[in-house]
This record gives C-alpha cells, structure tokens and sequence, in this order.
C-alpha cells in the first residue's frame, strides 16, 4: 500500500501496475434501456354497440421462461377507462404508478368542480349545466397524454418498453380504443391487438369487426365471445402466452374487470396435423 | 411622509398583522374601472366600462379572450393583467395539446392564484395590482371566478370589481335570484344594469366605452351540449344591448351628455 499522504489507500503502481479505470466508462455514449426484461405477451381489443372488451393473459416472461404466472396487466383508470400494457413489466408498473397519480390528481378536479357547481344549481330545477360535454378525464385524453409520454421518453432515447391499448369513451360518449407504443406512434382502429396478437388475434377480430359500423352492431356477448375465442388461438399458437388472463369490459356504466379467467374448452386436436418441423419426419 | 415603516416589501407584516404592499395591490384595483361578471346555469357573462386616456386616444381593453372556452376581465394595471393572461393562456394550449380537452376553470384559477401568492411572500417582488374576473365553462358548466392580487380566488355567481364597483355589487346582491335561469340576452342586459349603477353622474353606456364577452353552454341539434366559445363584443355588436336597457326603470338619469375627456371615477369636490 502507498503511504504518501497524495497517495492513501491507492494500491501501488510499482507492485501492482498503473489502475485500470476502463470499467468506470467515463466516455462514450449513456445508455439506457436496450431491450424489455421481464414481458407480458398480447392485449387484445374490440369495440363493441355500447363499449368496448379488453383482454390479456397472467403471464410475466423472463425471456422464454414463464417466470411470474399472477401478473395483472390490465388497469382501470377512473373506473371509465381500461389501459392494457404489452411489453416490459417493470415499464408497466412505473406507468401504473404514474396513472395512479394522475388519476387521484383527477379526482381531486373533478370533486372541487362539482362542489362549486352546486352552489347555483341549488336555486333552480332543472340541471341542463351537469349533462354538459364530460371533461373528465376520459379514454381518449388519457390516450393523448400517454402517447406524449412515450413519445417524450422516446426523444430521451430512454423509451418505456410497452405497446398500450387504451379503451373507454371519447367526448362525444361513444366507444374509443386506441393504442401507443414505446415511440409514440398510436393507432386507431374497431379492433386492435398487441405484439402476438396482432398477427394471430387481429384477423379473427376483423372477421366481426372490420368497420366501424360492424362494431357498432356487435353486442356486448358477442363481442366477449370472440375476445375470448382469440385468447384460446394466442394460447395455443403463441409459446409465451398463458390459459389464465383477466378480461374486462368497459361500458357507460363503468369498468367490469375480472382477473381470474380460465381458458376453457381447449382441443389440441389441431396439433396432431401440424407439419413441418418438430421431430415428425413427413 | 411614509405612510408606515412596514409597507417598503411584501415580506413584512406589520405589528397589527397586516401586509401593507398587498393592501396597496388591491387599492390598484379599485384604481381600474368597473368590470361585472355573472354567471346563470347555461352562460357566463363579463361586462365592462373602458376607459380612454385622453380624448384624442383609443379605449384600453378590458376583455380579453384566454382559450376557446375562457375569457378574462381586468381591473387595474393593464400591463400585470398582460403576464397573467399570457400565462393563462400557455397553460390553456399546454393542457390542450398533453390531454386534447379544455382546461377545467377551476384549475386555471388556482395556477394563478398560486403564481400570484408566490409574490406576496419573497423578498423583491411585488403582488400583481390587478384584479380579474374569469369567466369559462367546463364540463361542470359555467363558471364565474374572482382573482385578488393578494393571490385569493373564490368562485362567484355574479361579482364586480374596480371604481366604484360597490354601487354594481348592490344591484348584483338585489337580483341574485333571477340570474340562474337567466337566458344569455337576459344575463347581459342584468350585467349592463349592474354596469350602469356605477357610473358617475352625467355618464353612460355608449359602444364606445362598453365591452361584452360571453361564453357558455349550448344544445346542439343531436342533444348534445357544446361549447359557445368565448367572444367579445365592441361598438357596434354592443349598440342594441345598451339601447335595451336604456329605457327601463333601473337605469339612471340619462343625460345626453357624452363622456367628458378626463371625467374619471372622481366625484367633484363641493365642500371646499
């Protein structure tokens, strides 16, 4: 050890060599996240007569590994929209938590306008002013805000690692789903699906919804049918998917969320034909 | 030839627990001439009286539209009115372009009167002495709210503010009852007579010194509600409301006397 007092603790260059300070990375450029860690497979989507269905599976992947099998991956937000998050799950719960934000802030808004705004409504009958444009915060703000977000992140080089399906109402109270993904880019569309399911879930999808006016006809069961019949395709088809997944269904009415459904009516029949790789030699 | 050791900042009470600079900031809103807001459940209205230097100038503005759903009367130094309407109206585009709604009224109204108070409690600023009245609607419809260079904000449901706006506030109080189902004419002319109560004998509403703004809520063909943006009205939009209430039994004396160049808010001094 080097006992000059310019010196102290340092170990010695003559016994050791000059120090290597190359791990430090004092140069080059700052690098944030390069790739997801633990993911969540597809969110699918589909706008229906008076709302929209929303689904995703439990899983959380640690790359092919079905590491975390109780993920929830889709939130409510004000009890009038639902947020589906594909991709990164640590990105997912940073977002979570910034909703969680937001939304309690929205609250706050929501409940101090009121309060003021019983104070004139107390004199006459009639309520015309309360039936007014909704300003809460709805699918469609909340999917502007989001995309802004990821945008913003993007332009940071430091993206969130999600595609997000956002799902609720617009001003105008009719049926909205959008998505955003992790530069920005956001879509609109009857149906939509994330990362998997935009290849396997999408087509089946748009057979009962391929317009606007298609959806504007689905009703409510049969639009959870197909969601459903899509997550059973995701699962046999797609390796990082699971039977258990959480659907929700979002109408004037509000959010009904259920977290805990099992695939059901599964036939593997299917894959006794399935040719062409695997150990089979025809 | 100080009024007091204790009004040189806006840092230090006095020993009666008073803060002299801010005290003074409302005095300049009383300097600034009248300005009446009132609000019914549909529409919200803000009235006001402009000033003209000297003969020969224009009119100062006294209405200024924030956002489409927004607008803003001001009592008292124009120029400090001039940064607090251009901050609004940042913040109105900024919650536009994040969330791609009109910014709630409410929230607007506290982000000034947090900006405001902020002046009344460092070293070496000054309050704001000017007072507004702010007026929009949101989804919980129509809303009137007062802003004091003290940073207080307070909803209102009719209010004026500046010179003399005690004689306008008196007429408010008398007919609070009528204004929440009011329709829009009805609640201008009500603004324009709460306008007339505060004029100085031998003075009245003419379109050169009357500005009108309105916002609100209306019913579209489909049943839905949209907003009426916030406009202002001058000179010659504003001539048939100031003949409707000319002739009825509230208005004052009307002398045809048009407004004498430097006839402010002063009363003639008799008793000397």
């Amino acid at each position: 050890m080097d006992h000059r007092p310019q010196a102290w603790g340092r170990p010695r260059d003559d016994i050791y060599g000059a120090y290597d300070g190359s791990y430090l990375q004092n140069s080059g450029p700052k690098t944030a996240t390069q790739s997801p860690v633990v993911t969540g497979t597809s969110v699918i989507a589909i706008k229906f007569k008076d709302g929209v269905v929303m689904a995703a599976d439990n899983l959380a992947s640690y790359g092919s590994l079905a590491r975390f099998t109780d993920v929830k991956r889709l939130r409510p937000f004000l009890d009038t929209s639902i947020v589906g998050f594909g991709g990164d799950v640590s990105d997912m719960q940073f977002l979570d938590r910034h909703l969680n934000e937001l939304a309690i802030d929205e609250s706050y808004e929501h409940e101090s306008t009121s309060a003021a705004a019983a104070s004139p409504e107390g004199q006459g009958e009639q309520g015309a002013a309360t039936s007014a444009p909704a300003g809460k915060l709805n699918a469609a703000n909340l999917h502007k805000y989001l995309s802004k977000l990821m945008y913003r992140r993007r332009n940071d080089f430091d993206p969130l690692w999600n595609q997000i399906l956002v799902a609720g109402f617009d001003g105008q109270t009719k049926p909205f789903l959008a998505s955003v993904d992790l530069r920005g880019t956001t879509f609109s569309s009857p149906s939509l699906a994330t990362g998997f399911g935009a290849m396997l879930a999408q087509p089946i999808m748009r057979k009962y919804a391929a317009t606007e006016e298609d959806a504007a006809r689905l009703t409510r069961d049969e639009a959870v049918n197909v969601v459903k019949e899509c997550m059973k395709v995701l699962f046999y088809r797609d390796a990082r998917s699971l039977d258990r997944y959480s659907i929700a269904v979002v109408t004037k009415d509000g959010v009904e969320l259920s977290e805990n459904e099992q695939l059901e009516k599964q036939s593997w029949a299917f894959a006794e034909r399935i040719r062409g790789y695997g150990t089979q030699t025809v | 030839m100080f009024r007091n050791n204790y009004d040189n900042d806006s840092v230090t009470f006095s020993p009666q627990g008073r803060i002299f600079q801010v005290e003074y900031a409302a005095e300049a809103v009383k300097q600034g001439s009248v300005v009446v807001g009132i609000a019914s459940k549909t529409h919200v209205v803000l009235v006001a009286i402009k000033r003209n230097a000297e003969e020969l100038s224009s009119y100062q503005k006294k209405l200024f539209p924030i956002d489409e759903h927004v607008g803003i009367a001001i009592a008292g130094l124009t120029s400090d009115a001039r940064v607090l309407s251009n901050f609004m109206k940042q913040q109105c585009l900024g919650h536009r372009l994040t969330y791609g709604r009109n910014m709630p009224v409410r929230t607007l109204v506290d982000m000034i009167g947090s900006k405001a108070q902020i002046n009344t409690q460092h070293y070496g600023k000054r309050p704001y002495g000017v007072g507004l009245l702010v007026a929009g609607v949101d989804s919980a419809g129509p809303h009137l709210f007062e802003f004091q260079p003290s940073g207080m904000t307070e909803e209102m449901i009719a209010f004026a503010i500046g010179a003399r706006s005690q004689m306008a506030r008196t007429y408010l109080e008398r007919n609070i009852d009528k204004f929440a189902d009011c329709d829009r004419e009805g609640l201008i002319r009500h603004g324009l007579r709460a306008l007339k109560e505060s004029l100085v004998q031998d003075r009245e509403l003419t379109v050169d010194n009357t500005s009108v703004g309105v916002t609100g809520i209306v019913k579209a063909e489909d049943g839905s509600f949209k907003v009426e943006p916030f406009q202002v009205y001058d000179q010659q939009d504003v001539m048939a409301w100031i003949e409707s209430v000319g002739d009825d039994k509230e208005g004052g004396a009307g002398d045809a006397g048009e407004g004498e160049g430097e006839g402010e808010g002063e009363d003639m001094e008799v008793d000397s």
